[in-house]
């Protein structure tokens, strides 16, 4: 079959009437170029080569056909006929039905549109079915009747076209090179360094310029990472009720809530940082010990026993993996899971980290009563809430 | 599950759930007015049903959970102080009696009938106290504060349950339960008793006013119908990824083979 | 007639101005070659296509706004909540807006398509070695396009503001930051400031609409244009050449098959939309910083992203006064620097490796090249595990198993799987390569026993037709090279020289381990010839030819 000389159309063995013309075969038919197709290059192409779609000269001016006549019927490219009359008959009524319906189809979505309201989810999901189903109908029976139209009533055809390198010609490269050159001496910007110097340096403030337009998208960091809106005295409130708590209310072993600071529950900016979740643990579940360096790398396992409440503990909610809230709890195991990564942090030793990617314990928010008896925080986190970042030493 | 969720954006979905809840609603309150008196007041329970409590304590209980529901260290714990309530969510939601011991105790078909579920649950309240099993008034949803309910929900709940309490992971092979057949009754007593791994949400903390404002939200949010079709379980992007593939892509590449598909002999 | 006179009245009006009937002739008759799996960036096309339309619809009422609003409309379980404008428009667009949820339905779903068709259609093209000279240009050009849809997609399903995009929203801000030296100036200036801000929907929000698609919609062009001028590669076949496309042409077969193939996918994408609720951000809720619920994920093109930040061990120092957050900004940049920076570097490599610059526009069949092959299917493995992590909550929950084995079997399998993958997948392929040698040197079995005179049944077979013929023998295979043909003593060339060489020679060992074709094929089926012929005398560098007959020549001892 197909050795490197073959022509480039398959199944050349056995030509018709209806055969390509040679030249669309392979290189060596150059020069044999039947004479009602002679080479009409596409611009830019030096070789004598007839490639497909090159009209003949005679027709080349002319985008559509004027007549089909018969001297017209040796080049043609494509057959006229389906492949199968028959079936092709049978299948346009097919194709015809599928775009009738497709029309109705989007009839039906412009009255569905006019009489199905929207407003209440009953509505919406008729709407969206109606809708929706009609849109579909009228895109699907497009696809299944274009394709039945192109498979049985579009005669088959298979056509080969030729490659050639992408590489330029020597000549041609070498052409452009001398182009190339030719402006550049002209621009004289070759010639002329001092020009050719001063304008490479007022480029670089140029593209400097807009990145200082830029710098105002933010204010800098600063230390406000460092800080939560907590400190002495706030009450925690419950979050969505906003009420108070004091810890006698708060009084079943291994209850959870989560709190926010005093008149910043609304504040969705000061409660990214200072949610906190309240947990209240049995007697002798926790274990005690110094607070971690103010300031320094959080290595804290214990809890911190002047901190607490009647085992009541407030660990920041924000995960200090990512910042997602930390907001699983099993009051069985007292593990308190991110949902996001699921980083595990030991509630009763201080959040400190046993599974995940989290490296550091959540940090827990020292806390008391006031004369009334609500809880209160008694001083702001000792260290800063949330993800890692560069500045946090 | 996955017929349910089919079917729930059927536009009679709506209407059968409201019903089904008010017919729950209603057996709720004939089921627990009658029995009030266990319900209300541990202390004035009946003793006939205390008796008839232990009795059933004994039979299906106690084997694990020991004779005097004190607990058997590595294997029960006591039940002494949990009140009617635990015993009422635990045993109505079919986990108690335990099939076998494992990480989670699955919701299942409850083994014991309402009344003997309360006689046990009053037999456990005179013995230590406890919460009580909520009266059908506690847990009405009329008038309550839904979007009050989404909020103490997303920020205390959907952790573990999902934002719409389709369930979730926990660690070790235990699961947040969905909460698509919980009564309003267990979900007011899960929030009053803590089960299993599940943190205690006491009346003080949240108050059974917010209680229902919670039980109004998980129920009318798990009675809605789907508008946008399958709900593909409620559980986030996770299947709406297959679906992409298995779906989207693949119907395309149906679509693709069927258009490039050989078809008759070429003409030459 | 007086139809074909309208057109032919347009015609002269247009070509009379333009120009036009030359180059439009060329282009009606351009032959484009037929493969279902050609169509797979036409789903990349269309579905973008489609995202612009429905996108633009949705822009008529959105709000890209965090100013703080009471809701009060039609979805009853969230009135009274405190939400965002953005949030609020939303439900606005999918409960008051006529055919509103739909367009929104099928927006996102086009999204995913849009991305998973670009998976399929960058892994058809490498297994094929479609990206190979002189395509490389588009393959970067697609893996820019790739980068540029995960953002967008991010983008976009951060606007909304609901619970699981703000979640999103949060982890970006918490990579951001993670990053040394630069992270929290980086993170202020995203988002104005302090997590969560008022800016970050707006910037999203023109991010979203303008820059990144006005960057895609660009860049596609030159990827069409480039597969246009280069003409489209083609799968090996009878009389299918590496100087030729066989196919049908454009006018009017292609442009019949492709404007159905869009009707497929809008009609794929509505159907999805009506039937699969996607993103019910309603059921979400509006975005709080307390609130998070279980099994949050991002859409699925991030999920990979994900999986690596929930996988990676808690690694973090504090060097210098400072924090290096390696948990973080490793798995963030890592993983998918190996994916994308690979498939960026991979054509080069191999080029480099196999020594190998010609042209290349017949597609090899993936069983061909076993190393490549191999490799891409480890690179997926190695996508795949991240991927699966990402959703291992899920897992954990709906096949029970417990949460803290499924990270532990991703952190094992992130790196044995790949390896474990690569050795199957070369395996496989040579054991497909000998098959195919089989057939050539004994033909197809005809399921025919025959007695021969001796006694001896044997059963016939019949030699492959052409078409497979041309198919099995679509092999190419690099040259040699210049080491293997120095002989002993002499010097190699500068190429294979030192230390370098060696792991060049190395590795042109391992890229082009094959099957040897059978002698009676191993030289004139390579179809490589011709265009050598037609520019021998043009080019002093024959670029073109694969030269497949060549070496397999060379590989056959």
């Amino acid at each position: 079959m197909s050795d490197t000389n073959s022509p480039g159309q398959p199944d050349s063995g056995n030509s018709g009437e209806l055969s390509w013309p040679e030249y669309l075969t392979g290189g060596e038919s150059r020069g044999a170029v039947p004479p009602g197709a002679q080479a009409a290059e596409p611009e830019g192409h030096a070789r004598p080569r007839r490639v497909i779609g090159t009209p003949p000269p005679a027709a080349a001016r002319t985008l559509l056909a004027t007549d089909g006549g018969a001297s017209r019927e040796a080049a043609r490219e494509l057959p006229a006929e389906p492949d199968d009359p028959r079936r092709a008959k049978r299948v346009e009524k097919i194709v015809a039905a599928c775009f009738i319906v497709a029309g109705l189809s989007g009839l039906a979505f412009m009255v569905f549109y006019g009489t199905i309201g929207v407003g209440s989810i009953t509505n919406v999901l008729h709407s969206n079915l109606a809708l929706g189903g009609s849109m579909a109908l009228m895109f699907l029976l497009l696809g299944i009747g274009a394709v039945l139209w192109v498979r049985h009533l579009m005669p088959t055809v298979e056509m080969a076209e030729d490659r050639h390198p992408m590489a330029a010609t020597p000549q041609e490269r070498a052409a452009f090179k001398e182009t190339f050159q030719q402006g550049a001496e002209a621009s004289q910007f070759v010639k002329r360094p001092i020009i050719r110097r001063s304008l490479i340096a007022a480029t670089i403030p140029m593209a400097v310029a807009p990145i200082f337009l830029l710098r105002d998208m933010g204010p800098l960091p600063g230390t406000s990472l460092d800080t939560t809106v907590w400190r002495k005295g706030l009450r925690l409130l419950v979050y969505g009720t906003g009420r108070p708590i004091t810890a006698a209310e708060f009084n079943s072993p291994g209850a959870l809530i989560s709190v926010g600071p005093e008149g910043y529950l609304e504040n969705d900016n000061a409660m990214a940082k200072a949610a906190v979740s309240l947990i209240k643990f049995r007697p002798g579940e926790l274990v005690y010990g110094p607070p971690a360096r103010p300031g320094g790398p959080s290595v804290r396992n214990k809890v911190v026993p002047n901190w607490t409440v009647d085992n009541i503990v407030a660990y920041s909610k924000i995960c200090t993996h990512l910042g997602c809230p930390a907001a699983l709890y099993e009051q069985t195991t007292h593990r308190i899971l991110c949902p996001c990564h699921q980083s595990t942090f030991l509630a009763t030793e201080g959040a400190r980290v046993i599974f995940g990617p989290a490296t550091r314990a959540l940090p827990q928010l020292p806390i008391g009563v006031d004369s009334e008896g609500y809880l209160i925080a008694t001083g702001p986190f000792n260290e800063p809430v949330g993800p890692s970042f560069w500045e946090r030493s | 599950m996955s017929w349910i969720t089919a079917r729930r954006r059927h536009p009679a979905a709506g209407y059968l759930v409201v019903a089904f809840v008010l017919v729950l609603i209603g057996t709720a309150y004939a089921v627990i007015t009658g029995g009030s008196a266990s319900a209300s007041s541990p202390v004035s329970a009946n003793s006939a049903q205390i008796a008839q409590g232990r009795n059933l304590f004994l039979e299906d209980c106690a084997t694990c959970h020991g004779m005097f529901a004190q607990g058997v260290s590595g294997q029960a714990p006591g039940l002494i102080g949990v009140g009617a309530a635990a015993v009422d969510f635990q045993v109505s939601t079919g986990r108690m009696p335990a099939a076998k011991l494992g990480a989670e105790n699955p919701r299942k078909p409850p083994r014991l009938t309402p009344s003997q579920t309360r006689a046990v649950a009053a037999y456990i309240q005179s013995l230590g106290g406890g919460p009580p099993i909520p009266s059908a008034a506690q847990v009405s949803t009329y008038g309550a504060n839904v979007g009050l309910g989404q909020q103490l929900f997303v920020a205390n709940c959907a952790a573990c349950h999902n934002f719409v309490g389709a369930g979730g992971t926990l660690t070790d092979g235990k699961y947040a339960p969905a909460l698509t057949q919980s009564t309003p009754t267990q979900i007011y007593e899960a929030m009053l008793t803590g089960p299993e791994a599940m943190p205690v949400f006491n009346d003080l903390t949240v108050t059974p006013q917010e209680k229902r404002d919670i039980i109004a939200y998980v129920t009318q949010v798990r009675a809605l119908p789907n508008p946008g079709g399958f709900s593909l379980g409620r559980i986030g992007p996770v299947t709406e990824g297959l679906v992409a593939f298995l779906g989207l892509l693949f119907f395309m590449v149906l679509a693709a083979l069927w258009i490039t598909a050989k078809h008759g002999k070429a003409h030459e | 007639m007086s139809v074909e006179r309208a057109l032919e009245g347009a015609g002269t009006f247009l070509d009379d101005r333009l120009h036009a009937a030359r180059g439009v002739r060329v282009l009606l008759r351009k032959v484009f070659p037929d493969h279902w799996s050609f169509l797979l960036g036409e789903i990349i096309l269309y579905s973008f296509i489609i995202l612009l339309l429905t996108g633009t619809f949705l822009t008529l009422w959105f709000q890209p706004s965090m100013t703080d609003v009471i809701y009060h409309g039609s979805y009853i379980p969230l009135r009274g909540v405190r939400m965002s404008e953005a949030y609020a428009s939303t439900l606005n667009i999918s409960f008051d807006v006529r055919g509103g949820l739909l367009i929104r339905q099928i927006h996102h779903w086009a999204a995913d398509l849009f991305m998973a068709a670009i998976m399929a259609h960058m892994i058809r093209v490498f297994f094929t070695g479609a990206y190979r000279k002189p395509r490389e240009i588009n393959w970067l050009i697609g893996i820019v396009l790739f980068t540029l849809g995960m953002f967008e997609g991010l983008f976009g399903y951060s606007l909304p503001d609901d619970l699981l995009s703000g979640a999103g929203l949060r982890i970006t801000e918490g990579i951001l930051q993670s990053l040394p030296i630069v992270g929290t100036y980086l993170a202020f200036f995203l988002f104005g400031g302090p997590f969560p801000g008022h800016l970050i929907i707006p910037r999203l929000y023109i991010l979203h609409v303008l820059v990144i698609p006005g960057l895609i919609l660009a860049l596609v062009t030159v990827h069409l244009f480039l597969m246009f001028h280069q003409k489209h590669t083609q799968m090996p076949g009878k009389g299918r050449t590496n100087t030729n496309v066989v196919g049908a042409p454009m006018y009017p077969y292609f442009m019949a098959k492709t404007g159905a193939f869009f009707f497929f996918t809008f009609a794929a994408l509505a159907l999805a939309a009506t039937f699969t609720q996607i993103n019910p951000i309603w059921l979400y809720g509006p975005y709080n910083p307390v609130a998070m619920s279980a099994g949050s994920q991002p859409d699925f093109y991030m999920g990979a992203l994900e999986g690596s930040l929930r996988m990676f061990p808690a690694w973090q120092w504090v060097m210098f006064g400072h924090t290096w957050a390696f948990n973080v900004f490793v798995p963030a940049l890592l993983p998918l620097g190996i994916v994308f920076g690979g498939a960026a570097i991979w054509p080069f490599l191999e080029q480099w490796i196999t020594g190998d610059r010609s042209e290349h526009h017949l597609n090899d069949r993936p069983r061909n090249a076993p190393t490549r092959t191999a490799l891409g299917i480890a690179m997926i493995t190695f996508y795949g595990v991240l991927w699966a992590e990402g959703a291992n909550d899920i897992i954990a929950n709906h096949l029970d198993i417990p949460l803290y084995t499924t990270t532990w079997i991703a952190r094992v399998a992130w790196l044995v799987a790949p390896i474990l993958a690569y050795i199957i997948t070369k395996r496989i392929c040579l054991g497909l390569q000998r098959k195919d040698r089989h057939l050539l040197e004994h033909g197809v079995e005809t399921g025919i026993i025959r007695q021969l005179p001796g006694g001896e049944f044997i059963e016939e077979t019949r030699p492959v037709d052409e078409e497979a013929l041309a198919v099995l023998t679509s092999r190419t295979l690099p040259p040699p090279p210049p080491a293997l043909e120095a002989a002993e003593g002499e010097v190699p060339p500068p190429g294979m020289r030192g230390a370098l060489g060696k792991v060049r020679e190395r590795l042109y060992n391992v890229v082009t381990e094959s099957i040897p074709l059978p002698d009676s094929h191993g030289n004139g089926h390579g179809n490589g010839h011709t265009l050598e012929a037609v520019g021998a005398d043009e080019h002093d560098q024959p670029s073109l030819p694969a030269g497949s007959g060549q070496s397999d020549g060379g590989n056959q001892h």
